[in-house]
């Protein structure tokens, strides 16, 4: 599942909590999705936590990752984490910077792109996205920022790696608006919707892995961080979610690990 | 030519106006004298509406705001366009939504001279039920069915770049987003600029927008200030954090717009 120096084992009987652990769950959930992402593949990194996880990897096993951002930053390498995906940093450190329409049209649109690394307000059982609102699209509950690259990353990269926090009312059965299409309401959708990737093929949290099942595309746990239990999973879903009979652990934080994202520095953070 | 001059010239009440700028070069200053100037029922056009639209949209300038992300990057949400638009504060906004690659798309076809662009997009997504310039057309070549995207055409576009001549050549570099395209898709345009040069010294990755295509530039040092211009100054990111607590409070941004409209250009 992952090609980062640490992997995953399988359950050992009981998950029996460990003692508390010297890392946040927010930590772990940076460092599991910086080891899915393998050396070498072109990344089209949306702004937040995918794009900590991102660098993260670059700084660990992963150092010919290519990253993209959609400002147009093409192979970029900060050496700190932009605030925005438009930072000076990232035209700076990159190898080209191209226009907007340039980075969509030639490089996403076409399939060039491994992996597309995004996050979302609510993700549903098909792993499809919502960025938009919370509760009807003309009187919403809450007004999201919007689509950005979104629709068109998901629709076109290879493949889509999800990072959000696990939470009840961030993981449900429908999303209220699909902003971007996971697996839409089955395995055959993506094919008959001419969508080129494979779509969402592992979402991480900070307590877990899911990944979508391959007979029915519904997003099942897979893996648990170490030191999380299957129940709070549960507890923390907003959805009924299967549970893979060969539930992995993820293994816990190296020093290493920790030590690099903790050095991570924002651009205009207090040093 | 003066910025208030320009601005008096070029942007009218019930214009399409795109202000852009891809995180650079965001044109602040012009953005700032359209609100001085008490411009009204404005269509905002803008990929990613930031602090600069939710200033203008909390001014009262905007009836409508078509775009594809809004927020304050790393930050949150915009509050002045969240209160217009659940409370109709202080005037009613309706919006046109789009996906970046729709809305660069969008102004390719704008810049191109023809009414729509194709592109791989929106497919399985909710914005085409609720955006009426998104259809879909079929390919005469292969019968594939792709998404076919309206022109966008704003009657001005305003953008902020490095550099200009005596004669009114525009030199930009760095990020370059859309700007080129929403200047060329616009009936009028508006460039600030860092400085004007004698000569535009060749930069590596720079485009250059020639004269005949720019109505105004207006010399603006600092005019893309919170954001930033490469090779003049950085991003403020602290001015980002700060602008929350502005927007989030009517009272605090009624106190930032009488000191607004108190500053000369």
């Amino acid at each position: 599942m992952s090609g980062g120096p640490t992997t995953t084992s399988p359950t050992a009987g009981g998950s029996t909590p460990a003692a508390e652990p010297s890392w946040t769950a927010d930590e772990m959930m940076s460092i599991a999705a910086a080891r899915s992402l393998r050396d070498g593949q072109a990344c089209f990194v949306g702004i937040g936590l995918p794009s900590t996880a991102a660098n993260l990897a670059r700084r660990l096993h992963a150092p010919n990752l290519v990253l993209i951002y959609e400002s147009g930053t093409v192979d970029t390498r900060p050496d700190e984490l932009p605030l925005s995906i438009g930072d000076g940093i990232l035209a700076a450190s990159a190898l080209s910077v191209v226009s907007v329409p340039e980075i969509f049209n030639y490089w996403l649109q076409p399939g060039r792109i491994d992996v597309g690394f995004l996050s979302g307000a609510q993700i549903d059982r098909f792993g499809n996205i919502n960025t938009t609102v919370i509760g009807e699209y003309d009187e919403p509950q809450v007004r999201l920022p919007g689509s950005g690259g979104a629709p068109e990353i998901a629709a076109s990269c290879r493949e889509v790696i999800v990072v959000m926090r696990h939470r009840t009312r961030a993981f449900v059965e429908r999303v209220d608006f699909v902003t971007s299409v996971g697996h839409g309401s089955g395995p055959q959708d993506r094919a008959v919707l001419g969508l080129p990737g494979a779509g969402p093929v592992r979402v991480i949290t900070d307590l877990g892995v899911l990944e979508p099942d391959p007979d029915t595309a519904e997003l099942v746990l897979t893996a648990l961080h170490h030191g999380i239990g299957v129940e709070q999973v549960h507890a923390e879903t907003g959805l009924e979610l299967d549970v893979s009979a060969d539930l992995m652990i993820t293994a816990a934080p190296s020093e290493t690990e920790l030590s690099t994202l903790r050095g991570m520095r924002t651009v205009g953070d207090p040093r | 030519m003066s910025l208030p001059q320009a601005v008096s010239e070029l942007v009218r009440d019930g214009d399409t106006v795109a202000l852009e700028g891809f995180t650079h070069l965001i044109p602040f200053a012009a953005g700032h004298e359209i609100i001085r100037q008490g411009r009204r029922d404005l269509t905002l056009v803008r990929m990613t509406p930031d602090l600069v639209y939710d200033q203008l949209i909390g001014a009262g300038c905007a009836k409508k705001l078509v775009f594809s992300w809004g927020g304050n990057p790393g930050v949150g949400s915009l509050h002045r366009m969240r209160d217009a638009l659940a409370t109709g504060w202080p005037v009613p906004l309706a919006l046109e939504e789009h996906s970046h690659a729709g809305m660069a798309n969008r102004y390719v076809a704008g810049a191109s001279g023809l009414p729509f662009a194709v592109l791989r997009g929106y497919a399985g997504t909710d914005l085409p039920l609720h955006t009426d310039t998104i259809s879909t057309v079929v390919c005469p070549f292969t019968g594939e069915r792709l998404a076919a995207v309206k022109a966008i055409n704003p009657d001005v576009t305003v953008i902020h770049a490095q550099r200009a001549d005596r004669a009114g050549n525009v030199q930009i570099w760095g990020i370059v987003g859309v700007q080129k395209e929403a200047v060329l898709a616009a009936r009028r345009s508006l460039v600030t600029v860092e400085e004007i040069v004698d000569e535009l010294a060749p930069t590596p990755g720079a485009i250059v927008l020639p004269h005949w295509v720019v109505d105004a530039v207006v010399e603006v040092p600092r005019g893309a200030a919170p954001s930033y211009a490469d090779g003049y100054y950085d991003r403020d990111n602290a001015a980002y954090r700060a602008w929350d607590k502005i927007s989030r409070d009517r009272p605090a941004f009624q106190q930032w717009l009488a000191e607004l409209r108190e500053e000369a250009a």
